[in-house]
């Protein structure tokens, strides 16, 4: 028995696994490609075209467009290969973290902090 | 004969490697985490390992969904580090060894571990930002390096007992090698943190303490844990854990801890570092 058969919701978390990675895999395939400089210029150029060519759905082109990253992870975003298009965007990890919880960044920092109190 | 000198466990963050970009390592942030370093440079300059094995994970450099193995090996005269897509640099090429990664690969398919061999590798921050922090200034062109690849991004992951294994099984091929080498295990990654998700910025203090005490001589009670477990526990990517118990299952001797820093928060996460000797 695998432990991805206990289908118990894990509070806040999305586990990427094989129902995740098709639903997602054209949207992280676009993610992917922008580790290559030309491939980050022509997203910039026509976000929405660049999307197309890698056959993003309606619903990830709209979390895409609204930089949206519980609605990319929903959609099927690894966090590993949304990092690339987040990370272009100029957002850290505490950016990306004030996002999903809905905090500010400082705010998300505190909490950070106080983990280590 | 190969040895296995000792082990080193560390982060492996990207934002490490930024600040050591910008030379901020004793700004009031960063201070607390570097300091934790200078016994490790000290024992590495005493020891003078030939060899480096790295346990890491690619963050989707090397390997995209298209093919994802389970564990990887390099086995590659140099391994270069390319863009990641949001603008940590690159470092300079870094140095196999051929000879011993074949015959760790020969080894562990003979015991019945099917990895992926892989004659080119590009290699992530999983595994230049440890290389950044034990030589400082990139001065690593002495040490020949041997990459693990252990997925941590898509589920199913393996067991903490079986990365465990992985190692124990790297640590006897190493051993059985005939080269006169001494060789130092690196394990990447961790502790506690969780990047995606409403329960972004989760970290577990105590959980990441006892981990760091258990794994010195009792490294099998971390071992029963399952992914769930450790998702459930230590956060989404405290998975990374995995990096350090392939890096203890490599130790085979009596082993010692020489050093260790933890501190919280380093980016979003619980970053332990620890140095353990193997006699």
């Amino acid at each position: 028995m695998s432990y991805l058969d206990d289908k118990t919701p894990i509070p806040g978390t999305i586990l990427f696994d094989g129902t995740m990675a098709r639903k997602g895999y054209g949207l992280n395939k676009m993610c992917y490609s922008l580790n290559d400089q030309a491939a980050r210029a022509e997203f910039s150029r026509d976000e929405m075209a660049y999307c197309e060519k890698f056959g993003l759905t309606t619903e990830q082109k709209k979390a895409i467009k609204a930089r949206d990253v519980i609605g990319l992870l929903e959609q099927g975003g690894s966090i590993y290969f949304l990092a690339k298009f987040t990370g272009g965007l100029g957002l850290n990890m505490q950016d990306i973290g004030a996002i999903q919880t809905g905090m500010t960044v400082e705010e998300f920092k505190e909490k950070l902090v106080k983990a280590g109190e | 004969m190969a040895e296995i000198i000792g082990a080193i466990g560390s982060s492996h963050i990207p934002a490490i490697g930024v600040a050591i970009a910008r030379k901020i390592q004793q700004t009031p942030y960063w201070k607390p985490f570097f300091d934790g370093f200078p016994p490790i440079h000290d024992w590495l300059a005493r020891e003078k390992p030939d060899v480096a094995i790295v346990f890491y994970n690619d963050h989707g450099l090397e390997f995209f969904l298209d093919k994802k193995p389970t564990f990887a090996i390099g086995a590659a005269a140099e391994y270069i580090s390319y863009d990641e897509g949001w603008g940590i640099d690159t470092i300079p090429p870094v140095i196999g060894d051929e000879g011993l990664s074949w015959h760790i690969c020969n080894e562990l398919v003979e015991d019945e571990f099917d990895i992926t061999i892989c004659q080119e590798l590009g290699i992530d921050h999983g595994l230049t930002v440890p290389m950044q922090l034990m030589w400082p200034g990139n001065s690593y062109g002495h040490m020949k390096v041997i990459p693990v690849v252990i997925n941590c991004e898509e589920h199913p992951m393996p067991s903490p007992k079986r990365c465990f294994d992985l190692g124990r099984s790297i640590g006897k091929a190493v051993e059985s090698y005939e080269k006169e080498l001494k060789v130092v295990v690196l394990g990447t990654g961790g502790l506690s943190h969780q990047l995606d998700g409403q329960r972004a910025g989760l970290i577990n203090k105590e959980f990441d303490i006892m981990c760091m005490d258990k794994i010195v001589n009792q490294p099998e009670e971390l071992l029963d844990f399952s992914i769930r477990d450790l998702v459930e526990i230590a956060g989404a990517q405290g998975v990374e854990l995995n990096m350090w118990l392939a890096m203890r299952g490599a130790l085979t001797g009596q082993v010692t801890e020489l050093h260790r820093n933890y501190h919280i928060p380093i980016s979003n996460t619980g970053a332990g570092t620890m140095l353990l000797s193997n006699k």
